[in-house]
């Protein structure tokens, strides 16, 4: 027995088997646990519920739900959901991000001061909080008919946000502002590609103005031509009785939960940003000024582009980290993917098979935006070491 | 000190006039951030000192009368957000538990105490000293069941457990990752890397909701137990890519010298590896532990109640109503003092630890 233990390869073998066994051998009992326990409750497993009508209906959706659509759509709505409230999160942390991060580099120190009491203050306090706190600020708004007007058009209720918006069709609103995008795409894409390195600068802005403007007209066109019939294209929120008419409504939840994904990722990208800044070698910037660059030619030319690789790989993993902060919803019903897939879990009984979805949904939510984000990474990652001072 | 050097040699105004009046942009920026330096201070000054309602003589009718903070709030809800639906006879017991934990972590930040055995001891010790103090059923103390536990206790019960379990569990994690043979570190991989792109809460709902699917009734256990256990596992996964990172940064020739002087595998981790990863791996594992603690307050969802939890039930109910502000600032104030802290603390390592390797 001894000889045999000592005999490396064998030992080798036998532990990877026990490990790797052991490991299936857990699953397994779970899932003949799991077997067993649903048989007793009488629930079928296997994803045939997926195309059963819900019966019940989610606050908030971007695309049409009725409490007859089945178990697929409604998981769809969540996920959705759940993109859209990180999308715009993600927009809005970053912009308040780089604000914070740039006042925490400014070389005046009232505006340093300023920086750093915004980002101590947002970031040592757990988020969750921070979404009930404004979301109990939200909800404690006066009613619609008290509203606080901003401007003409535009009203802050208990029962949300109201803003102007237009009257077309969900769908052709979702194609307008995806061509839009994939116009501000392609401008990137010309404005950081190998393949135009080499076109004259003046030539490469006129393209870049020509796709900016194709795609704005593109996307007027497309919300012209999916306008509903018989209704001025603007609606603008009015009283009508106790609630508002026309415009769009902006959920309470949705407010609350976008504000505080916004100030709380803000400040940490604020530092990620400083980091970036901070890594960006004096003698780059000593040189630029050297050979007579202004100061906004040494940010934009020098100072920027070395900061803005030097966070990219961090700035991957919080993003990441505040996609995954979405989840957070529930705790006040914004029906984001995680809340769908729970209250699904409780009406239909089908645990293991929504739990699978759920991790798959997270999964191949991280895998995208790790890959994209990587590979953006890579596009603009310098050869050699320019990032040392 | 180089401040006053230069009033000195330049005096007061070409001080100023250099720093915050430089250029014109300058100086719009040094204007707009004074004034709203001056106007953030001004405000929170007035609304927390100035017009505030401290007591809770006057009831909440006092409050409504001022624009200022109703502290008052506080002054007749602290127990409920401390201490929970605790017992109230026996509320210094958990306070004092709170405060063992407190003495716990400054115990642990001193260098004097950086080795394996003295932090197992602080940290077993220390946890076993809370755990009984809120348990009771002994030295003639009552037994208080944990469905009574919360506020802030519950909420450092369920952090230092998480520590204590997810700490050997990160090594384990660490060393089978690294391990030579493929299928051992692949599967651990494998492992890791799933739950650290899932979010917290789907593994505290699952771990909370989906166990006791899965396993025999026996081994199900209690729910904060099942989810202690969920929010361990998350905590090793991270944790131990951070002291996966710090094995990467001691030299091979460490390793290599010790297998040739025949050193055998448990004393090679335990002397050589172990303790050079985790000194530089110090910054990282604080801000994890920093994170951590700010993501206990996650078990709300699950139905515990932990200190936000019951700082939502100090206002939500009767009269006290309008004091939300309130009641959540002085859980911020809590989360902060320690979170704070902690950061600072781990800043100053990171910069002592420059200073060394420099």
């Amino acid at each position: 027995m001894i000889r045999l233990w000592n005999n490396l390869k064998l030992r080798n073998t036998a532990l990877q088997v026990a490990y790797v066994g052991g490991f299936v051998a857990l699953v397994l009992g779970m899932a003949l646990v799991a077997r067993a326990n649903l048989d007793e409750l009488g629930i079928i497993s296997g994803f045939d519920f997926l195309f059963k009508s819900t019966g019940w209906k989610v606050s908030f959706s971007l695309i049409e739900f009725t409490a007859s659509d089945p178990y697929w759509r409604v998981l769809l709505v969540g996920f959705l959901n759940t993109l859209f409230l990180a999308a715009i999160g993600l927009v809005l942390a970053t912009v308040i991000g780089v604000i914070v991060g740039m006042a925490r580099t400014s070389s005046n120190d009232l505006a340093r001061l300023l920086g750093a009491i915004y980002v101590e203050t947002f970031r040592n306090v757990p988020l969750i909080l921070q979404v009930f706190f404004w979301y109990a600020v939200f909800t404690r708004f006066p009613g619609p008919r008290q509203a606080i007007s901003l401007a003409d058009g535009m009203f802050l209720s208990s029962r949300g946000i109201y803003v102007p918006g237009l009257n077309i069709t969900g769908l052709s609103a979702f194609l307008g502002i995806v061509v839009f995008l994939a116009g501000l795409g392609v401008i990137v894409w010309i404005t950081a590609a190998q393949r135009f390195r080499r076109m004259e600068p003046a030539r490469k802005t006129r393209l870049r103005l020509l796709i900016l403007a194709a795609a704005a007209l593109l996307m007027a066109a497309i919300f012209w031509l999916g306008r509903l019939p018989d209704t001025p294209l603007v609606s603008i929120p009015a009283l009508k009785g106790l609630n508002y008419r026309g415009g769009v409504r902006v959920s309470t939840e949705l407010t609350a939960l976008a504000v505080s994904i916004a100030i709380y990722g803000g400040s940490y990208i604020a530092e990620i940003v400083r980091g970036g800044f901070k890594a960006v070698g004096r003698g780059q910037i000593e040189a630029a000024q050297s050979v007579g660059l202004s100061a906004w030619q040494v940010f934009s030319r020098v100072r920027f582009p070395l900061a803005l690789r030097a966070m990219m790989p961090i700035l991957t993993n919080q993003y990441i980290w505040l996609v995954k902060a979405t989840t957070m919803g529930i705790a006040i019903g914004f029906a984001d993917f995680f809340m769908v897939v729970s209250i699904s879990i409780n009406q239909s009984g089908q645990t293991l098979e929504l739990i699978g979805i759920l991790m798959a949904g997270f999964l191949l939510i991280n895998f995208t935006l790790a890959a994209v984000l990587n590979r953006i990474n890579r596009a603009i990652a310098l050869k050699g070491d320019q990032l040392r001072s | 000190m180089a401040i006053t050097a230069q009033i000195e040699r330049e005096g007061l105004l070409a001080v100023i006039r250099r720093r915050y009046f430089s250029s014109l942009s300058n100086a719009i920026l040094s204007i707009v951030s004074f004034a709203l330096l001056a106007y953030i201070f001004w405000t929170v000054f007035d609304w927390a000192i100035l017009s505030a309602v401290f007591s809770d003589a006057g009831g909440p009718e006092a409050c409504q009368q001022t624009d200022g903070a109703c502290w008052a709030v506080i002054d007749s809800r602290w127990r409920l957000i401390l201490f929970g639906l605790y017992p109230h006879e026996e509320h210094w017991r958990s306070g004092l538990a709170c405060i063992v934990v407190v003495l716990m972590t400054v115990l642990s930040c001193i260098p004097r105490f950086w080795s394996g055995k003295a932090i197992s001891i602080i940290w077993i010790g220390g946890f076993a000293t809370f755990y009984f103090l809120m348990k009771g059923g002994i030295f003639g103390m009552p037994l208080v069941d944990e469905q009574q536990w919360g506020g802030l206790s519950l909420t450092v019960f369920i952090f230092v457990s998480t520590a204590l379990v997810g700490m050997p569990l990160s090594i384990v994690f660490a060393l089978l990752r690294r391990s030579e043979l493929p299928w051992i570190s692949r599967l651990t991989g494998l492992i890791i890397d799933s739950v650290r792109s899932l979010p917290l809460l789907t593994i505290l709902f699952t771990f909370a909701v989906v166990l006791p699917f899965v396993l025999p009734d026996w081994a199900s256990g209690d729910k904060l137990y099942r989810v202690i256990l969920g929010s361990a596992l998350f905590f090793a996964a991270y944790q131990a890519e951070i002291i996966r990172g710090g094995m990467q940064a001691v030299p091979k020739g460490q390793e290599e010298a010790a297998k040739a002087l025949g050193i055998r595998y448990g004393a090679r981790i335990r002397r050589i590896l172990l303790p050079q990863a985790f000194k530089s791996a110090l910054p990282a594992t604080i801000n994890q532990f920093v994170i951590t603690f700010k993501e206990t307050s996650l078990v709300i969802i699950i139905g515990f109640f932990e200190i936000l939890a019951s700082g939502n039930a100090a206002y939500g109910r009767g009269e006290w109503t309008f004091a939300y502000v309130e009641v959540y600032t002085f859980i911020a104030l809590i989360y902060f003092a320690f979170v704070f802290s902690l950061s600072r603390y781990g800043a100053y390592l990171e910069r002592r630890m420059d200073i060394g390797d420099r």
